[in-house]
Formats: structure tokens, C-alpha cells, sequence
């Protein structure tokens, strides 16, 4: 059997979602953000709510999310994502409501929404990238940078008596009694990106059945702002950043 | 024993050449190209080994761009 | 709810107002001296009732967001503060401009800067009609002088605020958001339906149906030719509102030789002021602008060829006078009185002031 022959419509077993548009993604190569954004996709379209879903874009790198999953998007101030959605969801219960938010936007400007809204149990999603690392303004340190770490804000490596410690923030609002979902995974394997695509759905099915504020922590690279190569930096990650942010749920209360 | 034929199609235009999915390919079937680039500069990813390909999805399953689709034929 | 007479604070009012507006949200934060609005909501139970979603926020910044998020909803939203919160609000009040959604904020004013008192003040009229936040951007401001007022201009500045999409704010001060009077609270109307809103609103975000493209809220645009266009658009719907929009009240100017100039609860005070000066045989009229933005300039300057000067009393350093001047282009000597830090003037004091800035006028 020839590739012409195999590459037929009947017998096409992986397609990139249909929520997913054709813009070329404006992150860089091998960005995790990409991953995310697809499985985003495939998840909206599989569990058949394109038209309850809104999502919060946030500031930094992912402030165009908007730009390339086909639903409808409001793009937040730096850190308030959750506040915005805390209303979105308030005024529309029907809708699936989630923010996507960076460490910086999520864990130093936006600490304040983040803890509040998951305290209040609101019933959105929060996924939450964390690569240690403020990407779109040219890799500035993060409150979940880790020790020792590089950045153009800590040339010398980040120091704690300067700089206090990296922020585990997921483990912080999983203490919180609003949440019914926190978890953290990466995208970095195929194993890794199914188990991700699993969290995210079970969040979503959190969201719409009214179960509490749901956080996904997908532990990230950022092969720019780490300075390696995409393959270098999943490395990188494994061996340095989940020994700080270690993979799995923190908290799950919904029986599934 | 049945056999898996696969093959992947690589949107080359959308290809960033970030490698990732040539070092997730179980079966060694993915390279980058090593001169010809896209509009953008990049070396797109391509099947350098098509007939080790078993259709797992596993390329498309880790592209951050979207890039690959992925076919499989079972053949009895 | 039928219409119905009541005495209550201007917090209250608004309150009730808002209610009966069909009102989507409130999202607001405790600060002296307009919490009433926040705790006359919360005891109303509007949730009950109307289905209007009431929050307390974890801050003034979590309560504008909210607020921007609202709106982006295509729902009537609205939040209220006083100066230092309203400060804290300026980034999320830029936002919902450059958005050009729907939003009413409320400001009841008090003394700064900084922390500065809780007793009265117009201090924030530069903040509230020249920007604020950041960016070219105005926002229509109505200035309301009684409690009734508080009460209509929860409707007017939602109307103006839809028709013209872009964020409303009633100015209010202390003096009349703690003041009681009678008010006439207007029937009560249901909220908009889903539909209604899809249909109005196209441009909301309300999760999207097969039957459109997505819909997208955001201020971020890189393009600096298309982030030029926006802007210009911004103009143009700027432009309209000053021709369309502009509101003032007079009283007494048309034997006028003297002219005040005075919004809100200080517009009241000098009315007092200028039946003492009649009685003393000094013929003062009094302009009282309703829209601080846009700015009735017009009106001044048409009263300014008839008079021989204006003061300009305000409870604040001299803020308004700049626009009075403007107005009048130098044609006449416009000078100012105004109290600070919280203290507000009697009629004899403000009547006092106009004798020392104008000796002639006794003569």
C-alpha cells in the first residue's frame, strides 16, 4: 500500500480541531501554549458546547488566545481574569466560563482574584500556565521562578534573599474551600498531553454542573525565554521544574 | 496479524520545525528538513522513514501548532 | 413596582433606582461615604426578585473588572465607589471606554488627596471629565444635585451609556449621598431577556451560537493604523455625544449681572446664595451644568455677553474653572470659591466670597 493510499479521508484517525483556526499561532517554536490551546479546542467541540463557552484571555503571551480557538473571548486586564469571569459566569450560569492565565497573571498581579474567586467556589476554570517565566515581556523573573534560575530580571540566578521563594500557588488554592478540582500536569509527552486533555475535561464538567472553581496547572516551558531548544527545555522541565511543581491532583472532591 | 499502516501529512506553512514531534515519534519516522525551509524560515518536520509509521498519533498528540493530521489502514 | 414616594438617602435611592432599572449586576466594595448602595442592594435581595446578580468584591479593582466583564455580556452593570476607590478604578474604567461597552460607575465624592476624609468634596472633577485613566477617552458625567436626581440618573446614564456604548458616571457627593429627601422612585421594568440582549447587543459576548463568528472583547490591538481607526471612531462617538448630549438647569439669569457656576449639592447652596443677594439688590443668575462631560461651554459663553463676571463655586481648589474659562475665552473676569478638605460653605459665606471677588456689584 502506497502513502497516497493510506492518506484517504476514510482513514484519517487525527485532524487538528475545527475550533482551532487556520492563523498561524504567533507563539514560538515548540511553545506549550499551542498544545493547550488545541486541546482547548478538541475538548469545547467533543463535549458539544462551543456555544456556552467563554473564555478570559489574560495578559502576556496568551493575550491572543482569542485569535486562533474560533469561540467567543474577552480579553482581561493584567491579572483579572478571574474577577471578569467570577461575573461572566455570575450573570450567565449557563455558560462554561474559563479563564487561561500566566504565572505572572496569574500568581503576582492577579493573586489577589485568583484567591478570592476560588474561595468564593465560583464554578469556572482556571487553567494556568506556569513556566516559571514572564514570556511576552522578554523573560523577566515569575513569582514560580525557581531557585537559582536565570532571567533578565535575576542575571545572576534567582536568589531568595532577594527574591523570596517560588510561588506554589496551585497548592496554596487547593487549600481553599471553594475549590472541588486542582491539579497539575504538563504537556511535554503524548502520555502527558492525554492526561491533561482528561483534566481539563473533567474541570469543564466541574464548570457547567456547578461544582466549584476548578484549577488546571500545566507546568510549561518557555524555550525563549529559557534560552534552549523546544527539546532541551521539556529536559529542563522534567529534571528541575516538577521537582518543585510535582505532576498529579492536589485535590479532587467530585466523584467520578 | 493484522498490520498498522500509518502515514502523517506535516501543514509545512504552519510547521515551526520545533522538533518536538520528531523526538515523541516512537517508530523514528519524523526528521526535520536538513536545507529546505518554509516562508517563514523554518525547517519543517517531514516523514524521513514512511514505512515505519504505525499511525499513533503520538506526533500530532505533542505539535503546539496543529500541524500534522494522522492516518492509519489496519491491513488483515 | 409601581412608582412610589419615599424619603431616603441618595445612596439609598440609587439603590432602588437600579432595581427598578432592571438592573443585570452590581459589583461593588465598602468605602465611606457610599456604602449605603452596596447595603441597601444586599438587604433588597434583588436576586429574589429580578434575578439582578449583587457582589461584593474583593476589591475596588475585582469590582470595575467585573464590571468590564458585564458589559462585554451586553448586561446593564454598574458599580459605585468614592474617590480613592474610584482612583483604583481607572484602569478598568479605560477598558470598558477603549471596549466601548455599556457601564454606569457611581463617585460619591470625597475629600483628598490620598486617603484624605470622608466628608464631602468635588475634588474628582478633573479625574471624572478629563480621562481618569489612561488613554484618550471621555466618559459622560452627570452631576446630580438632589436625591431625585440620584434616582433618574441611574436611568438616564444606562440609556446614554447603551445608546452611545460607552461607560456613564453620575458624580454625586457626599452631601448627597447621605442627605434624605423625598424621591419618586420610578415603576419597576423587567431586566432583558437573553434574546433581547443577542438582538440589541450583537457584539456581546454571550457564548457563540453556529450561526455567527465569535465575538470578541478586547482593547489590545498592535496595528498601530487600525489602533488609529479606533481611536478616531472613539472621537466621533465623543464628537456626537457633545452635540447631542449636553444638559445644564438656570435660575435667575435672565436679569442677571452675575453669573455663578456650580454643580451638584453646591449648585443648591448658591441657590440660597443668590435669593440672599436679590434681597440685598445684587441680580445673580446661576448655571448649574447636569453633563460635566460633556461640558455646557455654549450655554456659558452665551450668558457671558450678558453679565458682567463669573464665580465659579466648587468644593474643591478650582477645577470646573478651567472649563468656565474656557467658555467665556477671557471675555470676563471669572474667579473662584471653593472649600477644601471636607468643608462645605453656607449661603452667607459663598454670598460673602462674591462681594469680596466683585465689590462693584453692590453698587
Amino acid at each position: 500500500m502506497t502513502i497516497e493510499e493510506i492518506i484517504k479521508p476514510e482513514n484519517r484517525v487525527y485532524a487538528k480541531p475545527r475550533l482551532l483556526n487556520d492563523n498561524n499561532m504567533h507563539y514560538c517554536p515548540g511553545c506549550s501554549h499551542g498544545v493547550v490551546h488545541r486541546l482547548i479546542a478538541e475538548i469545547v467541540e467533543e463535549m458539544g458546547i462551543e456555544d456556552k463557552t467563554i473564555g478570559i484571555a489574560p495578559v502576556g503571551c496568551a493575550v491572543f488566545a482569542y485569535n486562533y480557538v474560533d469561540i467567543d473571548w474577552i480579553e482581561a486586564a493584567h491579572g483579572r481574569a478571574p474577577a471578569i469571569a467570577t461575573a461572566v459566569k455570575r450573570l450567565n450560569p449557563s455558560r462554561m466560563v474559563f479563564t487561561y492565565q500566566g504565572d505572572g497573571d496569574l500568581a503576582a498581579i492577579g493573586t489577589c482574584e485568583t484567591i478570592h474567586a476560588a474561595n468564593r467556589g465560583e464554578n469556572i476554570v482556571i487553567i494556568f500556565i506556569n513556566n516559571g517565566i514572564y514570556g511576552m515581556t522578554g523573560g523577566q523573573m515569575a513569582p514560580t521562578t525557581l531557585e537559582g534560575m536565570k532571567t533578565s530580571t535575576t542575571p545572576y540566578g534567582r536568589r531568595i534573599d532577594l527574591n523570596g521563594y517560588p510561588l506554589n500557588i496551585t497548592s496554596l488554592v487547593a487549600q481553599l474551600d471553594g475549590t472541588c478540582y486542582v491539579t497539575r500536569q504538563a504537556v511535554h509527552t503524548p502520555a502527558a498531553v492525554r492526561k491533561t486533555k482528561n483534566a481539563i475535561k473533567q474541570a469543564f464538567q466541574n464548570s457547567m454542573d456547578g461544582k466549584g472553581t476548578s484549577l488546571v496547572e500545566i507546568v510549561s516551558t518557555c524555550s525563549s525565554g529559557w534560552k534552549m531548544t523546544p527539546v532541551q527545555a521539556n529536559k529542563w522541565m522534567e529534571e528541575n521544574m516538577f521537582a518543585k511543581y510535582p505532576l498529579g491532583d492536589i485535590k479532587n472532591t467530585v466523584k467520578q | 496479524m493484522a498490520k498498522v499502516l500509518g502515514a502523517v501529512t506535516v501543514n509545512q506553512e504552519r510547521c515551526k520545525g520545533c522538533d518536538l514531534c520528531v523526538v515523541a515519534c516512537p517508530t523514528k519516522v519524523l526528521a526535520l528538513q536538513p536545507k529546505e525551509v518554509n516562508n517563514k524560515g523554518y525547517h519543517f518536520a517531514y516523514m524521513q522513514n514512511p514505512e515505519a509509521c504505525i499511525g499513533c498519533s503520538s506526533c500530532a498528540t505533542v505539535c503546539p501548532d496543529g500541524c500534522i493530521e494522522v492516518y492509519r489502514v489496519i491491513v488483515k | 413596582m409601581k412608582e412610589e414616594v419615599r424619603l431616603m438617602k441618595g445612596n439609598e435611592a440609587i439603590a432602588h433606582a437600579a432595581i427598578r432599572y432592571g438592573v443585570d449586576g452590581y459589583f461593588g466594595y465598602p468605602i465611606t461615604p457610599q456604602s449605603e448602595i452596596l447595603e441597601t442592594l444586599e438587604a433588597e435581595m434583588p436576586w429574589e426578585t429580578t434575578g439582578m446578580v449583587v457582589l461584593q468584591a474583593e476589591s475596588e479593582v475585582a469590582a470595575i473588572n467585573m464590571v468590564y466583564a458585564g458589559a462585554a455580556c451586553g448586561k446593564a452593570v454598574m458599580t459605585s465607589s468614592s474617590s480613592p476607590g474610584v482612583s483604583l478604578k481607572q484602569e478598568g474604567i479605560s477598558y470598558i471606554a477603549a471596549g466601548e461597552l455599556p457601564a454606569l460607575i457611581v463617585n460619591v465624592m470625597r475629600g483628598g488627596p490620598g486617603l484624605g476624609t470622608i466628608h464631602p468634596s468635588q475634588a474628582d472633577y478633573f479625574q471624572a471629565t478629563k480621562g481618569g485613566g489612561h488613554g484618550d477617552y471621555h466618559l459622560i458625567v452627570l452631576a446630580p444635585s438632589t436625591v431625585q436626581e440620584m434616582a433618574d440618573f441611574v436611568t438616564l446614564g444606562f440609556d446614554l451609556a447603551f445608546k452611545y456604548r460607552t461607560p456613564a458616571m453620575i458624580l454625586a457627593d457626599g452631601i448627597v449621598g447621605q442627605m434624605m429627601e423625598k424621591v419618586v422612585l420610578p415603576p419597576a421594568r423587567p431586566r432583558r431577556t437573553d434574546e433581547e440582549i443577542a438582538r440589541q447587543c450583537p457584539w456581546a459576548i454571550t457564548g457563540r451560537p453556529a450561526t455567527r463568528k465569535p465575538n470578541v472583547i478586547t482593547t489590545l490591538e498592535l496595528d498601530t493604523a487600525q489602533m488609529e481607526r479606533n481611536n478616531e471612531r472613539y472621537q466621533r462617538t465623543y464628537h456626537v455625544i457633545e452635540q447631542n448630549e449636553v444638559r445644564y438647569e438656570k435660575f435667575m439669569t435672565e436679569d442677571a449681572d452675575y453669573l455663578i457656576v456650580a454643580f451638584g449639592s453646591m449648585a443648591r447652596i448658591c441657590q440660597k446664595s443668590i435669593e440672599e443677594a436679590r434681597e440685598q439688590g445684587i441680580k445673580i443668575g446661576l448655571i448649574r451644568p447636569i453633563t460635566l462631560w460633556p461640558f455646557p461651554y455654549q450655554a456659558i459663553k452665551e450668558l457671558s455677553d450678558k453679565v458682567k463676571g463669573i464665580l465659579v463655586v466648587e468644593l474643591n481648589a478650582g477645577q470646573m474653572i478651567e472649563d468656565v474659562r474656557l467658555a467665556v475665552e477671557g471675555n470676563l473676569p471669572v474667579h473662584h470659591f471653593g472649600r477644601l478638605g471636607g468643608i462645605v460653605p453656607n449661603p452667607q459665606e459663598v454670598l460673602e466670597a462674591f462681594n469680596n471677588k466683585f465689590p462693584d456689584a453692590k453698587k
